[in-house]
């Protein structure tokens, strides 16, 4: 018994030391990406233009301004289908045929590749309804690949209002549409969108995609139309990174994947927030 | 009042239609990647025998005298760095979700569950810089290599990328496990670890199998990171200390340069379709082997 039991102590600590190795692996990114990338980053750095012949000069505003714009397009894409998609699933659909193909089709697009959601961009978007290279092609491209993000997790959300709830608004009178409406929307909201935002915020660190569909190292402009190309944050750092000839190009490739990463974290920042407020808010 | 629930009725009947609509379009999305791969990929075999792409060992679509279309060497960086990336992440991953499963207090684990999720949240290109700019001249160092970009690293970087799916799926599939198994065993005088040991990890086998699969199908997809640290050499790789060239990072480097409808354009198609096919496969024989294990204990 007592060898049993210094065997025991002996596995848990493997096991906990492979649960700190996974942690410390993603401190480690942390750090180096913030103790490497803050020098660069000022007020100029995140302010102006891109100077392409002196990248000591410039800033990186462009890139964040177009990785903005791409996340509020892929939100306005993905989110309303996204959203209308659970509901039918999880409070309409019979269990038939047609509902199965829906629920397979979603896990499936789930473990689809991102670059073949870019070949299917380009050859869809891009070429075949001929919107070129841009903001909104690269919108719709990474629109698709969220939605099934954006689907499984407000399925979750939607199933875990209690049927009490539904119950009590059918037995008043209400129709189903009234009770998704009124009762069931209402009460998993904050679900619904903590998991379109993490959706989306992992899109918008997507690069693959972006390359094919209309992202662009440099332009001297900023888009002002859906069908212009844009600059967009992930895709500048790993020019940088890779392609650059700039002995300074290592440091501002850390600094803009501290900016691109702060970005997203201030999202999920958000969604811890929400999260919170409401499971105080929640009693059942 | 007849009427108005006559309205009403057919009101419902609209939004159920709209919603029923709206939900094609993952089926639509699904068959459209599916069809545009396939139509535009299955174009090469015109030109390029069968043969030749599935078995030459020389990519080079852009050669000056004769191109050359074989995909071997591709196929197999896609499998070295898969591989490479599984035999990392297996064991870390199923270490970690028995110990956030079964040891870890709710406390910490309520910590430790945000804290993966956001691993799967750093972007793959983030990943690829850490790989560029501190593993790979690491690398080299230790095996006194010109540079370090190669399949080592790549298998590495995929690694921690998959780790999340992993942990996290496994985890799921040991908390579902019935509370009996664990009570049953803890009366016949178990330790704990021999209860993880003899009764649930055995009952959670297939489940986590799943839970590999899912991790693999994820590898196989990857592309920035792999793009950046894999080297890109489009020879036969030898070893796992030779640069390799990915499925995933050979489309997204040569996309940019082909004329639409060329041949090069309809060889890059196939091969997302390869990909395609393969992912498809993996996350199919995954979500069936999570099923049955669900099933499995449900009573």
């Amino acid at each position: 018994m007592v060898k049993e039991k210094t065997k025991e102590k002996f596995y848990f600590n493997i096991f906990r030391i492979c649960m700190l190795f996974t942690i410390f692996i993603l401190g480690f990114i942390l750090l180096y990406v913030i103790i490497n990338g803050y020098k660069v980053i000022n007020f100029r750095f995140l302010t102006t233009m891109w100077n392409h012949q002196d990248i000591t000069q410039g800033g990186i505003f462009p890139a964040i301004f177009g990785s903005i714009l791409l996340g509020i397009g892929i939100s306005i894409i993905s989110i309303p289908i996204g959203i209308c998609t659970a509901i039918y699933i999880s409070e309409y659909a019979k269990e038939n045929y047609f509902t199965n193909m829906v629920k397979i089709s979603i896990r499936n697009l789930a473990g689809v590749p991102s670059v073949v959601y870019g070949l299917f961009g380009l050859a869809f978007f891009v070429f075949l309804l001929n919107l070129g290279t841009s903001l909104i092609a690269a919108s719709l491209t990474l629109g698709c690949m969220t939605l099934p993000w954006i689907i499984t997790s407000s399925e979750e959300s939607i199933k875990s209002v209690p049927n009490s709830f539904r119950e009590a608004s059918i037995a008043l009178g209400a129709t189903k549409w009234q009770t998704i409406k009124k009762v069931v929307v209402p009460s998993s909201l904050g679900g619904m969108l903590t998991g379109s935002i993490l959706g989306i915020s992992r899109a918008v660190g997507e690069t693959a995609p972006i390359i094919m569909v209309g992202a662009t190292f440099y332009i001297s402009y900023l888009p002002t139309s859906p069908t212009d190309k844009f600059m967009a944050l992930p895709y500048h750092l790993f020019i940088l990174a890779t392609q650059h000839s700039s002995p300074d190009a290592k440091a501002y490739a850390l600094g803009t994947a501290l900016v691109l990463i702060s970005l997203t974290f201030i999202m999920n920042l958000g969604i811890f927030i929400i999260r919170y407020k409401l499971r105080k808010k929640k009693e059942w | 009042m007849f009427l108005v629930k006559g309205l009403k009725i057919n009101k419902e009947k609209i939004i159920i239609n709209i919603f029923l609509i709206v939900s094609v379009t993952t089926i639509l999305i699904l068959l459209g990647i599916f069809l545009f791969l396939f139509f535009t990929g299955i174009k090469t075999f015109n030109e390029i025998s069968f043969k030749e792409i599935f078995f030459g060992t020389d990519w080079n679509p852009t050669a000056y005298g004769e191109p050359s279309w074989g995909i071997l060497s591709l196929l197999v960086g896609t499998l070295i760095v898969t591989l490479g990336a599984l035999i990392f992440a297996i064991p870390l991953g199923i270490a970690s979700s028995i110990y956030l499963a079964e040891i870890a207090s709710p406390k910490t684990r309520e910590f430790l569950k945000p804290t993966i999720e956001m691993i799967a949240g750093i972007p793959s290109v983030v990943l690829g810089l850490i790989g560029i700019f501190f593993l790979s001249p690491l690398i080299a160092g230790l095996f006194g290599l010109s540079n370090g970009l190669n399949g080592l690293i790549a298998s590495f970087i995929v690694g921690i990328m998959i780790l999340p799916t992993i942990i996290s799926v496994s985890e799921d599939v040991l908390i579902s496990l019935p509370k009996e198994f664990n009570e049953a065993s803890l009366a016949l005088g178990a330790t704990k670890w021999q209860t993880i040991k003899m009764t649930l990890i055995p009952a959670a086998l297939s489940g986590i199998g799943g839970a590999i699969m899912l991790g693999l199908g994820r590898a196989v997809g990857e592309t920035m990171a792999v793009l950046m640290v894999a080297g890109n050499s489009r020879g036969m790789p030898t070893s796992i200390l030779d640069p390799v060239r990915p499925i995933t990072a050979n489309i997204a480097i040569e996309i940019k340069e082909v004329v639409s409808g060329s041949l090069h354009y309809e060889a890059l198609f196939l091969l997302g379709l390869i990909l395609f096919v393969i992912t498809f496969c993996v996350n199919v024989i995954s979500e069936i082997i999570i099923n049955k294990q669900t099933k499995k204990y449900k009573w």
